[in-house]
């Protein structure tokens, strides 16, 4: 098992014919993920990557019963994009625009909530590297080759951060179920409670890293879910030690402005809580590897 | 991106906040012009600049006479002004704010944020005006209001209401604030805000409520929509390697040390940074080079390194993903040829095609230092900047 996505999920881009969609498509597909079509307004009937465009998201899953959906439209765009997905039924929508304005995003996650749980879409990012699960599929832009399947969960706000994580466990042979990039925005479509809730029910995954960024209450509200409601082994980072209050490092959502943005803060809380915090940035591989070797063992089923 | 206090406060009274009567000036003779303008017989003159605590600094000048507000305007003017949240060096006064001075009854605070844990609009209230709201906070955390704004429908009148009653209002005054807070929060929604901070909202002796100091902030990525907000931007209140990165479509933020970062992504950033400390070492920027690192950017990458001249190291660090190592190399290599580099520079690639990108940076020839790893990266360049302090110092 994986988390939000496999081999199996039926996937859309929106953005389909334009650079980005071509080339980030032609990857997903390389790498094995069940890319059934895409949506480009005013295209639809067109083939494009040998697979169906349609002129709105609703024609294409009725077209092609497509579950997730990859936004890859300029930022403008981009909470109507995301809000037409939802209004389709797509289950999960994943979105690498970056710039999107803070008080759209606000808006589209008010849209999501008028959906009974039952269908509500799931929305990843934006500004994010997407979702892998390594050896299955992926919804997203990273590079697939540095990802190794296997039995620890993945959750970062920054995209070349987690590269790095995956890149240092795979040099120690450790593999990943699956790995999700949140976002560097103030606000996002989920959280990294949302993605630890998924880890912890998944029966494939044993342990979860969770890196984070100065600015923000996510760190902190994510330390005390990992205290109430996880049986499984966390290790955290934060990157951003030397940042200074109130500059915004690159991503709209890093910056220091109230107590517990900073990287020292928010390490503290999550050491307080129970996760097991990374000495430094060239560590996150072998800290996982030293928490997996306490664990008891345990028999794993892993499909090759 | 911020803007001045002027501007924010003509934006505001198009939304129906009242403010004090004035206008601004960029010369001693343009201050005393609007003082006349004006009418009546105080005013107070005060610095423009990007910063908030500018009475502290001396940035904010009662006047009792023209004679005065011409002395205030040229006192200010054409100086740098010093804040505790400005730092050392200051910000430079081109312009001056003049206003009628307003008899003082109560101060109080009104601010809007988009509150990150809520997702939401939150309008808070205090009673007490005047203090910075980290200050009230903890201060008298109990005193703070607070009313989330439901985003389908936007902030309702019966909210302002609470607000206005719960600051112990007059009901005379109470229209009059609601006012005041339903034309921020119109505001602060139309025109793509971040933060309105009224501090102080003031009665006056006769039981008028006006903002009296508003500071606004809005958000870049909403700009586009906003050519109106967007062309306030006041350049000559930003360090000017940062606008110079900006133009380059690069992220730079200047810092105190002397290690110089070349970094894609602002998360690998952000740690590249963190393992120069971890080494022993400072950073001396943060600097993103985003996706598509370019010859052309990369080269516009060190141009901007260098210039800050506490440099004595440079660690280009990137981790491949769309981008592929070859390209970077390349990029690395024809920038370092372009751009004289007079301090040891490491490479650290990682990700596509690396063995290519490393093969490039060996053949080119140049004195490049090159890391497999980040903490190898790390230690290489901060025994690199330690080595090049002492030929230095024995120079």
């Amino acid at each position: 098992m994986s988390i939000l996505l496999d081999e199996r999920s039926a996937v859309i881009v929106q953005g389909f014919t334009g650079d980005k969609g071509t080339f980030h498509a032609k990857q997903m597909i390389a790498y094995g993920t069940n890319v059934v079509g895409g949506v480009t307004p005013g295209k639809g009937g067109a083939r494009h990557l040998e697979r169906p465009v349609f002129n709105t998201v609703k024609e294409a899953v009725a077209a092609t019963d497509a579950v997730a959906s990859l936004v890859l439209v300029p930022a403008p765009f981009c909470a109507d994009a995301v809000m037409e997905a939802a209004d389709a039924g797509i289950r999960l929508v994943v979105t690498i625009t970056d710039g999107v304005p803070a008080q759209d995003m606000m808006r589209v996650k008010r849209y999501l909530w008028r959906y009974a749980k039952e269908r509500r879409t799931r929305l990843i990012g934006p500004n994010c590297a997407g979702v892998i699960s390594p050896g299955r599929a992926m919804l997203g832009i990273m590079p697939g080759h540095i990802y190794t399947r296997g039995a620890v969960g993945v959750v970062t706000r920054s995209g070349t951060l987690g590269y790095e994580a995956a890149a240092q466990m795979q040099a120690l042979g450790i593999g990943i179920t699956t790995s999700v990039g949140i976002g560097g925005d103030p606000i996002n479509g989920s959280s990294f409670v949302d993605m630890l809730a998924l880890f912890e029910e998944d029966p494939e995954t044993e342990a979860v890293m969770m890196i984070g960024e100065i600015g923000g209450p996510q760190e902190a509200d994510a330390a005390r879910f990992v205290k109430e409601h996880m049986t499984k082994p966390v290790i955290g980072y934060v990157a951003g030690l030397t940042a200074p209050k109130g500059r915004r490092m690159g991503h709209a959502g890093a910056i220091i402005s109230a107590f517990g943005d900073t990287a020292a803060e928010k390490a503290e809380i999550m050491r307080s809580a129970g996760l097991i915090v990374a000495p430094s940035p060239a560590e996150l591989g072998s800290t996982v590897a030293q928490v997996l070797a306490r664990m008891p063992p345990r028999l794993v089923m892993v499909a090759r | 991106m911020d803007i001045h206090e002027y501007q924010a406060k003509e934006l505001l009274s198009g939304f129906g906040v009242r403010v004090p009567k004035g206008g601004v000036a960029y010369s001693a003779d343009q201050a005393v012009y609007r003082a006349t303008e004006i009418g009546g017989s105080r005013w107070v003159v005060k610095a423009q600049i990007h910063s908030g605590a500018r009475g502290k600094a001396g940035g904010i000048k009662p006047c009792a006479s023209e004679v005065d507000v011409r002395q205030a305007a040229k006192q200010l003017l054409g100086t740098t002004l010093a804040t505790i949240q400005t730092g050392p060096d200051g910000l430079p006064v081109h312009r001056v704010l003049v206003e009628e001075a307003l008899p003082i009854a109560r101060e109080l605070y009104i601010g809007l944020v988009l509150d990150r844990g809520r997702e939401r609009i939150v309008v808070v209230a205090h009673p007490h005006g005047g203090m910075e709201i980290e200050e009230i906070a903890q201060r008298e955390p109990e005193a703070i209001l607070r009313e989330v704004v439901e985003p389908a429908v936007g902030m309702q009148a019966f909210q302002a209401r609470e607000l206005a009653f719960g600051l112990g209002l007059a009901p005379s005054q109470v229209n009059q604030a609601v006012a005041v807070i339903l034309g921020a929060y119109r505001a602060f929604r139309e025109l793509d805000a971040t933060m309105v901070e009224i501090n102080p909202l003031v009665v006056t002796g006769d039981a008028q409520v006006l903002a009296l100091d508003v500071k606004m902030s809005f958000d870049d990525n909403a700009m586009f929509r906003r050519p109106n907000v967007a062309e306030l931007r006041d350049h000559a209140q930003e360090d000017p390697r940062e606008a110079e990165a900006a133009e380059h479509g690069l992220n730079y933020v200047a810092l105190d040390g002397d290690i110089g970062c070349i970094i894609n992504g602002a998360g690998l950033a952000m740690a590249t940074m963190d393992m120069i400390k971890h080494a022993g070492g400072e950073p001396a920027n943060f600097l993103d080079i985003g996706g598509g690192a370019s010859p052309e950017r990369v080269a516009a990458a060190f141009r901007l390194v260098l210039s800050d001249k506490k440099v004595r190291a440079i660690l280009v660090n990137v981790f491949a993903g769309i981008n592929r190592c070859d390209w970077v190399a390349t990029g690395v290599v024809q920038a370092v040829r372009a751009v004289r580099v007079p301090v040891p520079l490491v490479v650290r690639l990682a990700g596509t095609n690396v063995e290519e990108g490393r093969r490039i940076l060996q053949e080119s020839g140049l004195p490049i230092i090159t890391a497999d790893t980040l903490a190898d990266a790390a230690q290489r360049v901060v025994a690199a900047r330690q080595a090049g302090r002492r030929s230095e110092g024995s120079a």
